[in-house]
């Protein structure tokens, strides 16, 4: 399953996440996971989002510059070496990783690894194929986090 | 104290006459060149309704448009084998204007080199470092002519190497250098990082600084580091270069070299000559140029003529230390740059959004040029290495371009001001 990634240029100085937030909050948009890459006067706000749609059409709206990108939510065991099973597979198949971040689903049991690769078809017929689970929008606005339940 | 005594301190009356026959002769010139022939003749100018140094306010304006129209031989008024040298002005591809010499001319302008310096004070003993870049700018070679012209000892230092600079001072004694202002400034800093006192550690006794505009506060504070007097130098490729108007020993306003040049402020709206004393466009007419006189010249730098007399008894008219420009010219570290240039390149990098604005500071006494630049909206592709690349690229563009390394800042689309009408390209920040 391929999953939406939100992108938000960005200059690098106070407010500019505070004016993403605040439109996703007035919409009522959920963030699972967000990133933010910088470079010196400007980055990169990357957003996990339960509804990237209407979350890119309300930022744009809001005269951001918005992308949508297609990456991976590989499900993976919460324990040692289960990012590394996944890194070496994709390592083994020559596709790289362009940006990764993940978060908890379930303390000890599972988490989600966000990954933006270079060759997302391939990548995710690998993953099918060795019984990753990889999951969508749907299924990632479904998730509840086992950190948002608990705190 | 005087280089030549009769000419810098003649009458007024006199120097009116020499100019008048000059101007004669360079009208005379000045018709056997492409540019000028065509003119005068479509004008019908008669240069016997020429009479008096005031009548030159009939004769037509030239501007940088013309001479680049007429690119690159159109002014000259003799053969091309008389010529001697070449020098560009210092902006760069598509904007640079040629101005060609013959022997007489470099000889007339090196004249006005060492005349100058020798009345700011420059002798035969003295040891003197040019700290300019050296080729088809003026202001290398223009110097280093007139001070050899003198008899100076010349150490052809040439622009940049901090530490190489303050070695050749202290190894050779050096008393008198020609150096950007802002230059000065980051050399300060080198001195002190360095742990020389230029007051203690170098012989230093004078300075010509020029190339770039400059407060009065900015002279002062140069003066006060390095501990001698620094004299403002004033010209432009078109006009020769520097040795065009100079500071006395006075240090208030320019003396500009009448003989050699017959100068008017205009107003640069209306093109009248404005009275003596009001602020407004130079305009200089060539006296000595024989190979590629130029007539009117409009300079667009903004000063004015300061009335009476000055206390060196030199009847040289002084002007007043440049106030700003008529165009958009910028100059950061000496080098002559239109906003235009960046425009032109920025404009043809896919990525670039419309806007764009340039931002001068003065950052460690150095000049700094940040240039803030609209991505475009459906170039955003989510990744911060392409925003990078990007960056990088524009860097590279301009630098090929104007030779000067910016920063460049990525922002936005639609975030920077836009002003109805003609946009804010450039915020100057470089107070002193």
């Amino acid at each position: 399953m391929i999953s939406y990634q939100l992108s938000i240029f960005a200059e690098n100085k106070p407010g500019r996440l505070a004016a993403v937030t605040r439109v996703l909050a007035k919409e009522k948009i959920n963030i699972r996971a967000t990133t933010i890459a910088t470079s010196d006067t400007f980055g990169v706000i990357n957003l996990i989002v339960d509804d990237p749609r209407r979350a890119e059409a309300a930022l744009t709206k809001a005269g951001m510059t918005v992308t949508l990108n297609q990456v991976l939510a590989v499900v993976i065991p919460d324990q040692p070496g289960g990012l590394d099973r996944l890194t070496q597979l994709l390592l083994a198949e020559g596709i790289n990783i362009n940006n990764a971040y993940g978060f908890v689903l379930e303390s000890h049991k599972k988490a989600v690894f966000v990954v933006s690769v270079d060759q997302i078809e391939k990548a995710e017929k690998l993953l099918d194929k060795h019984g990753f689970q990889t999951l969508d929008a749907e299924a990632l606005s479904a998730v509840e986090p086992f950190h948002y339940m608990k705190y | 104290m005087y280089w030549e005594k009769e000419i810098e301190t003649m009458d007024r009356g006199g120097l009116e006459k020499v100019q008048m026959a000059r101007l004669r002769e360079t009208l005379a010139r000045a018709k056997k060149s492409v540019h000028y022939g065509k003119l005068f003749a479509e004008m019908g100018l008669d240069a016997g309704a020429i009479r008096t140094v005031a009548d030159v306010g009939k004769l037509p304006l030239t501007t940088k448009e013309d001479l680049r129209e007429n690119w690159p031989y159109g002014f000259l008024a003799c053969s091309r084998d008389d010529l001697i040298r070449m020098h560009s002005s210092s902006g760069t591809t598509g904007r640079a204007t040629v101005i060609f010499h013959t022997e007489s001319d470099v000889a007339a302008w090196t004249n006005l080199l060492a005349r100058s310096m020798y009345m700011a004070g420059m002798r035969r003993s003295d040891v003197f470092q040019n700290m300019m870049t050296y080729g088809l700018f003026t202001g290398g070679l223009g110097f280093h002519y007139g001070a050899e012209k003198i008899g100076a000892l010349v150490i052809p230092a040439g622009a940049g190497n901090s530490k190489r600079q303050i070695q050749l001072m202290r190894d050779f004694g050096t008393t008198a250098i020609h150096i950007i202002p802002s230059y000065a400034l980051h050399l300060a800093s080198v001195f002190t990082e360095s742990g020389y006192d230029p007051r203690r550690d170098t012989k230093l006794r004078m300075a010509f600084i020029g190339a770039e505009p400059h407060s009065e506060k900015m002279r002062r504070k140069i003066e006060e580091f390095y501990g001698f007097k620094a004299f403002n130098s004033y010209g432009l490729s078109e006009m020769n270069g520097p040795g065009m108007a100079f500071e006395c020993p006075e240090q208030h306003g320019l003396h500009i070299w009448e003989d050699n040049y017959i100068v008017e402020i205009i107003d640069p709206a209306t093109q009248k000559i404005l009275p003596e004393g009001e602020e407004g466009e130079l305009v200089a007419t060539t006296l000595m140029r024989e190979g590629m006189p130029i007539i009117r010249y409009r300079t667009k730098d903004l000063t004015r003529i300061i009335p009476g007399p000055c206390p060196c008894a030199r009847t040289h008219r002084r002007i007043e230390r440049i106030k700003g420009r008529t165009d958009d010219m910028m100059i950061i570290k000496g080098v002559n740059i239109f906003p235009i240039q960046i425009e032109k390149r920025l404009m043809e990098i896919p990525g670039v959004g419309t806007n764009f604005v340039i931002i001068l500071d003065r950052v460690d006494y150095g000049d700094q040029m940040t240039v803030k630049v609209e991505v475009q909206r459906g170039f955003f592709g989510g990744n911060l290495q392409q925003l990078e690349t990007l960056r990088r690229r524009i860097v590279e563009e301009i630098k090929t371009d104007i030779l000067i390394t910016p920063k460049v800042d990525l922002v936005e689309p639609d975030s920077l001001p836009k002003s109805e009408g003609k946009a804010v390209r450039v915020i100057d920040n470089r107070k002193d």
